[in-house]
Parts: C-alpha cells; sequence; structure tokens
C-alpha cells in the first residue's frame, strides 16, 4: 500500500516540496543563508548574556547552548509551519481531491532540511570547540528521526486544531514561550532536587537536547529506558496526531 | 461502460458560527448562548449514473446543491448518505484560477497542477509544450503567475485539465471565462474530448451551451432532484418554462 502512495502521489509531493522551497527562500541564496543565520544569532546572544551566570561550571557551554538552540528552533518552526501548513493549502484542498496530509510532510521536508544546514553548522562549531569525534555521533540519527516523527505527529494536531480555531496560534507561541524556559537551554538542571530533575524528564523537547548533550559533549550513550521514554512519547504524539487527523480531516472544507 | 454512478447521495451540509472563530470566542459565545450552526440538506436523495463518452450537464439556480455534488463526485467531500462509485481518472475543474500559487511561474504551477490532477512527470514533460500552446501563453512561461490576467488563468487552468485526457472532467462555470476566441475553442476542444470518449459533466448558467454540448441533462432545485435524462431539449423547455413562471 505505501509503494502505491508513493508511486500514486510522488510526483504530486515533490512538486509541492519544490513550491515550499522556493517560496520560503525565494530563489535567493541570502534566504537560505538567512534560514542558519537566525538560530545562529540567538546562539551569539544567548552565549554573550549567560556566560556570565551559567557558562563558568558547564564545559563547552558554546556547544551546549547550540544543542539546546539547534532543537528548539528545528522544535519551534516545524511545528509553527506544521500548524499553518493545512490553512494556508485551503485553496487548493477545497477544489482538488488530494491527501490533505501532504502539505504537511512537505512543510516538514523543508523544515528538515533547514534543520540539516544548520546541524552542519554546529558539527563545525564542535571541530572549533575541540570536541572530540567518536562513532557515538552516528547514533544522533536516533534522536533526529524521533524529532521528526514527533514534529509530524504535533503538526497534525495543531493543523487540525489551527482550522477550527484561529487563535491556537497565538496560545502555541505563549505555550512555545514557556516551553523554551522549561527546557534547560541555557542552564543545567544539576542544581535542582532529584525529583525536580526527574519532572524535567517529562517534556520530551528536553528529552532530544539531553540526548544530543550526552553525545557530543560526555561521549557517553544514553540508557535504554532514555531510548524507550522519547519512543513513548513520539508514538503518543503521533498517534493522537494520525487519529485526530483520520477523524476530522473530511470536515475541514466547512470550516475554512 | 459505466463511469460513474451515484447513488441516493445526501449531503447534510452544515455552516454557521464555527467558521474563522477562535477558542476564547467559542467559550464566550457558548456562555452567552449565541453559537449556531445550521445543518440543512445540501443534496438530497440524488441518483444518476453515466457511461462512457457521456457528457452531463448540470442546471439549477444558486443554492441548487450543484457545486456540493461535484465536490462529492470529485471526492473532496463525503456523502452523508448515499455512495459514489468511481472508475479511472478524475478531473475536477472547480473555481478555475484558485488553487495556483501567485509567487510560483506559470511553468512551475503547469507542473504542480499537473501533478495535483494526477499524472506523472514524464506525462507533463512530454504535454507541457501543447499546454502552453493552447493557452497561448508562451511569452510568460517563467513570469509568475499573479501576473498574468484572470483571463490568462483560467485559459491555462482549461489547457491543463483538458489536454491531460482524464477519464472524466468535471467543469464548474469554466465555459464562461475566457474572451470570445478562447471560448471558441474550448468548446472544440471539449468536444474533441467527448468524442476522445472522455465522460464530462458540466455545469453551466448557460443553457443554450447545454442544449447544444450535452447528451443529458441533471435538474436541481434546493437540493432536490427535479429530472434526469437523456431528453436533453425536454428537460431543458421545462427548466425554462420553470424559471419564466418565478
Amino acid at each position: 500500500m505505501a509503494v502505491n502512495v508513493i508511486q500514486k502521489y510522488g510526483f504530486l509531493f515533490s512538486e509541492l516540496v519544490k513550491r515550499d522551497f522556493k517560496k520560503k527562500y525565494k530563489r535567493t541564496v541570502l534566504g537560505m543563508t538567512w534560514s542558519v543565520l537566525s538560530p545562529l544569532l540567538t546562539l551569539f546572544v544567548m552565549r554573550l548574556v549567560f556566560t556570565r551566570f551559567f557558562g563558568q561550571n558547564i564545559p563547552h557551554y558554546t556547544i551546549y547552548l547550540f544543542c539546546g538552540n539547534l532543537i528548539f528552533s528545528y522544535f519551534s518552526e516545524s511545528t509553527n509551519q506544521g500548524m499553518a501548513s493545512l490553512m494556508s493549502n485551503a485553496g487548493i484542498f477545497t477544489k482538488v481531491n488530494i491527501p490533505k496530509y501532504l502539505f504537511l510532510l512537505s512543510k516538514n521536508v523543508q523544515t528538515l532540511i533547514n534543520f540539516g544546514l544548520t546541524l552542519v553548522v554546529f558539527l563545525v562549531f564542535c571541530i572549533l570547540d575541540q570536541i572530540v569525534f567518536t562513532w557515538k555521533f552516528l547514533l544522533l540519527l536516533y534522536p533526529i528521526v524521533c524529532l521528526m516523527l514527533f514534529n509530524i505527529g504535533l503538526g497534525l494536531i495543531l493543523s487540525a486544531l489551527f482550522v477550527f480555531f484561529r487563535d491556537i496560534q497565538y496560545l502555541w507561541s505563549v505555550f512555545l514561550q514557556l516551553l523554551m524556559y522549561l527546557s534547560a537551554i541555557f542552564y543545567t538542571i544539576d542544581r535542582y532536587s532529584h525529583t525536580t530533575q526527574c519532572l524535567f524528564l517529562l517534556n520530551p523537547v528536553y528529552l532530544f537536547i539531553r540526548y544530543f548533550r550526552k553525545i557530543v559533549i560526555e561521549a557517553s550513550v544514553p540508557s535504554i529506558w532514555f531510548h524507550l521514554l522519547m519512543a513513548f512519547d513520539v508514538a503518543v504524539v503521533l498517534g493522537i496526531g494520525c487519529f485526530i487527523y483520520k477523524k476530522y480531516h473530511m470536515k475541514f472544507l466547512y470550516y475554512v | 461502460m459505466r463511469i460513474l454512478e451515484v447513488q441516493n447521495v445526501s449531503v447534510l451540509y452544515m455552516t454557521g458560527d464555527f467558521k474563522e472563530i477562535g477558542i476564547k470566542e467559542y467559550l464566550i459565545r457558548r456562555i452567552k448562548g449565541d453559537y449556531h450552526v445550521n445543518h440543512f440538506w445540501a443534496d438530497k436523495d440524488i441518483s444518476f449514473s453515466l457511461d462512457k463518452g457521456e457528457m452531463l450537464g448540470i442546471i439549477g439556480a444558486n443554492g441548487a446543491g450543484k457545486s456540493t455534488l461535484l465536490k462529492v463526485i470529485s471526492g473532496i467531500m463525503e456523502p452523508t448518505e448515499g455512495t459514489v462509485v468511481r472508475r479511472g481518472t478524475i478531473a475536477a475543474l472547480l473555481e478555475l484560477a484558485s488553487g495556483f500559487d501567485g509567487d510560483l511561474t506559470v511553468r512551475e504551477n503547469t507542473y504542480l497542477r499537473g501533478a495535483m490532477l494526477g499524472y506523472t512527470r514524464e506525462f507533463m514533460d512530454q504535454t507541457y509544450q501543447q499546454i502552453i500552446d493552447f493557452a497561448e501563453l508562451q511569452a510568460f512561461q517563467n513570469h509568475p503567475f499573479k501576473q498574468l490576467s484572470s483571463g490568462m488563468k483560467s485559459r491555462l487552468a482549461f489547457s491543463i485539465a483538458s489536454l491531460v485526457r482524464p477519464d472524466m472532467l468535471i467543469l464548474d462555470e469554466v465555459l464562461s471565462v475566457g474572451d470570445g476566441a478562447f471560448r471558441k475553442k474550448s468548446e472544440e476542444k471539449m468536444r474533441e474530448i467527448i468524442h476522445g470518449g472522455a465522460t464530462t459533466i458540466l455545469v453551466s448558467h448557460s443553457l443554450e451551451q447545454v442544449r447544444s454540448m450535452c447528451t443529458k441533462v441533471l435538474w436541481l432545485d434546493k437540493g432536490r432532484q427535479i429530472a434526469f435524462g437523456s431528453d436533453v431539449a425536454k428537460i431543458c423547455d421545462e427548466y425554462q418554462a420553470f424559471l419564466a413562471a418565478k
């Protein structure tokens, strides 16, 4: 069945990805640079502001910050774009019979490419910061794939909610702001009590960031439970997302 | 060969305060009791079938349920009751110029639209030149779509849909756009398609067009099926008398 779908919609999907790509970068090299530059600027400001308060006790603080920014900017861009993906294509899916999830997936391909570009810069920074590259870096594929699926799952939920309620956009940006502070992007959680530290594990975005830091900075592999917890979070979100999509996707056209 | 079979199709359409609303407004309206959703039958108990090569004209006043029926036939909407059985590929052209992207070029839009209509890249590579020639847009291929006039836009839309040879073509008020010369050309094209064996559904307010082109007529009024048959002239006469009596 999957082969069938790819055969049938492969061409359409590639055209949609091309469209999103062209619109995003406006056919300029600068457009592409800009989307890498923006997380770098955040990184730069954070490095400047927080080093005095947190940087002294954290080894490789730049990389520490970069891990957080890398993951969080991918997460926030992907969910924001995913949320709008259905509404911005309403003119198409109310007139042509095509699977609506293609719009979300195409946006996610685009944000993934963006993430990939930033990741390259990240690796360059690792070299500059004299991080030792080990085979364990290959394990980073696991959180990346998980995060991608997690973003798609959230995209399915948010895009449906956005069709029904237009102020989700604002609520989500407020939520993202709060989540950013809760994800230990620029501080460590070592000073908190053991219970509080465990509470951080409830935040899936923190898990992804933590995984990156463990591999890159500490050169250690997270436990099997850590892996399972991550997979569980992804499965739950993706499951809810698919359920909502399946249940409501024929209703969307009444709301746009 | 049966291409399309519509059996007892009914669509319960909903409209009301849920459109373009936020959670905040939703809750406030809910508390005040000022939240209304209307359900009504946009189509009720519609049944008809089409064979290969037939051309169906759907007639009826505004709000008769024509567009909703087309959406059900093309699979954009699900019928609340009844079944629709389709065979082969369908190209639906509902509200022509929509669905194009203003920032993309004419060429990119052509490929995108072709992909939406279910055609392969190879097919588009082969047919692209023909589409542009027919739409007479050779000089605009690499211009952004938003620079085209609305006539050009619908010419392109029509060309893509008609040159890609679907098994079934659905046209909603398509032929009423474009200038006189192009209209004539597109009508010729339509005849060619019909003779080539494609099944076509045409929604038109121009009875003249329906009389001269269609082999079957479906008359809808307020969601109900008043008449369906191959006696085009008779049903059109009745419809005209009905309009005159109003």
